[in-house]
């Protein structure tokens, strides 16, 4: 039995993806992540958590651009990273910056809108966690389209999280709010393009 | 190890010229800073390092009165882990970014509501003060806290000779502005140059000092090197460092953080558990290096000496 090309790009990926966490984990125990160890590991999965969903995005763009199909088939996998990233980075919040005091939890996710921002894109991050698999794909059919557009609005409550936390350099946040916007005029050029190439069509 | 033993310079010798004028040692004592900085980061499991990097010693005295008997942060800690935005936003990039800040010779302008306003060298600013050590706590607008064990003398000692006239109700602090050696201020991050105020019964306080020192040793270029405030009732970045400017006057000073975000820091500052930031929480506090979170206290737990300056304050208004 061998492996067919995509399946080993899909094995490279997944161990690829795990680097992020295992370098953190490692570093935490090594105490190599300076004087606040806590603070580095929300901080950190907190920007891989917005990393994985522009590769996720960036996903579509690729095929349009290469001509190839590859890049969809790897979607899934790093949609489901960014899942698993924001997993860890929410655990590092309830844990390390509340242990898991919900009167506490409850109060901060209402009075800092930073914090309920980022609560929001991860509560619309968990619907499309669970309709990942093949067999909610048929069974959703054209809704599984639609749902999974909250990919766009998630992505930008993850930047206007990061904009939102910052004191005063915006620099780093105004990166990935750029990137962001480059993935998603992509989309909206394309459909401008359908559209026009429609209504003409109908002409 | 050997680039930990200190630099060998006599503790006589803190307002020598010739220990600041003297490049070689100067670039040796930077050097032997550095190396210590990356041996730190080699051995970073081994955090009995509480002596300093090997700066120049200073002589002084241990004021017990005003010291906290908590543990200390560890030196690298202490230097390698803050915010000086002069030097960049990273709270790791003042350790790296300030090697290059040259120090010396350095003046300090005195002006406004005073009889004898004038130039100083730092010399004639250090000269007649007596050393002392004080240990404290040291609580970030961004909730973590050290504690830091500073060198330094009495503000009011050094406001009383430059001899304030009575209008002066409030003393406003600047930092260097020198962008070819603060990368940071190459950006207008912050409104440059970095500026900080006090009431004047807040600077006359005897828990406000001029720094000059930690651990024993001269300050890092990062910490706010060679002069800096230390009020250790008040957020952090109350205590402005490399001090160039010290200006008497009538009007309240507007603080460059109030410039940037006046509904966020206003011009007390003061560490208070009950009055939030308007992000987030003030009622905890990381110290560094422990894992709970602990209750952060009314002045930073300074209640008993400073709390009658504010007698009447409506704290919540006064943030
Ligand atoms: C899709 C969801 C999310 C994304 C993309 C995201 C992304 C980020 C990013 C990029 C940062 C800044 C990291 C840095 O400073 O380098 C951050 C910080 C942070 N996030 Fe999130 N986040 C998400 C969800 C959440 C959730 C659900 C919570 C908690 C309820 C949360 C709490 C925090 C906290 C506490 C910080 C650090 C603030 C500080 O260090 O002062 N985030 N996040």
């Amino acid at each position: 039995m061998s492996l067919s090309h995509i399946q080993f790009v899909k094995l490279v990926l997944f161990v690829v993806c795990l680097i992020p966490a295992t370098v953190l984990g490692w570093n935490f125990y090594h105490d190599q992540l300076g004087a606040n160890p806590f603070e580095a590991l929300t901080r950190e999965s907190g920007e891989w958590t917005l990393r994985f969903l522009l590769a996720t995005l960036l996903m579509t763009p690729l095929r349009g651009v290469l001509h190839q199909s590859w890049p969809l088939q790897l979607r899934r996998m790093l949609g489901l990273y960014s899942f698993f990233y924001a997993c860890l980075h929410l655990l590092t919040y309830l844990w390390f910056d509340q242990f898991f005091d919900w009167q506490e939890i409850t109060k901060d996710i209402l009075k800092r809108p930073f914090i309920t921002v980022g609560i929001t894109a991860w509560i619309l991050l968990l619907p499309l966690a669970v309709t990942s698999t093949n067999s909610m794909m048929r069974r959703l059919g054209r809704r599984w389209k639609h749902l999974h557009r909250s990919i766009y609005l998630i992505a930008s409550l993850g930047v206007l999280h990061f904009l939102w936390m910052v004191k005063a350099d915006l620099r780093e946040p105004l990166i990935y709010a750029a990137i962001l916007l480059i993935l998603l005029g992509y989309r909206v050029t394309k459909w401008w393009q359908k559209r026009a190439f429609s209504i003409a069509a109908r002409q | 190890m050997l680039i930990k033993k200190p630099f060998a310079v006599k503790p006589s010798e803190i307002t020598d010229r010739s220990v600041y004028m003297n490049r070689r040692k100067f670039m040796q004592t930077t050097s032997g800073f550095f190396l210590a900085g990356i041996s730190s980061l080699v051995t970073a499991k081994t955090s009995e390092q509480q002596q300093g990097a090997g700066l120049a010693k200073l002589d002084y005295q241990a004021t017990a009165a005003y010291s906290t008997d908590e543990e200390k942060t560890p030196y690298q800690h202490v230097t390698q882990y803050n915010n000086f935005y002069e030097f960049g936003t990273d709270k790791y990039s003042p350790a790296h970014e300030a090697q290059s800040l040259t120090t010396r010779p350095w003046s300090v302008t005195v002006e406004g509501e005073v009889a004898k306003p004038g130039t100083y060298t730092l010399e004639d600013i250090l000269k007649p003060h007596a050393l002392e050590e004080r240990i404290y706590r040291l609580r970030c607008v961004e909730r973590w806290s050290m504690v830091i064990p500073w060198i330094g003398f009495p503000l009011a000692d050094l406001i009383k000779r430059f001899e304030p006239t009575s209008r002066a109700k409030y003393v406003e602090f600047t930092t260097l502005h020198r962008p070819e050696e603060m990368p940071g201020q190459k950006r207008r991050v912050l409104d440059w140059p970095y500026v900080e105020g006090l009431r004047m019964d807040e600077a006359m306080h005897p828990l406000t000092i001029m720094a000059v020192g930690l651990y024993g040793e001269v300050l890092p270029n990062q910490n706010g090197a060679p002069m800096r405030l230390v009020v250790p009732w008040k957020y952090g970045f109350k205590s402005i460092k490399s001090i160039v400017k010290i200006r008497f006057t009538e009007q309240q000073p507007v603080s460059a953080w109030t410039r940037t975000a006046p509904h966020e820091y206003g011009f007390y500052a003061n560490v208070n558990p009950g009055v939030d930031h308007p992000r987030w929480s003030q009622a905890r506090e990381r110290r560094l290096g422990e894992f709970l979170k602990r209750k952060t206290l009314l002045f930073n737990g300074y209640a008993d000496e400073v709390a009658s300056l504010y007698t009447g304050m409506d704290l919540s208004k006064n943030y």
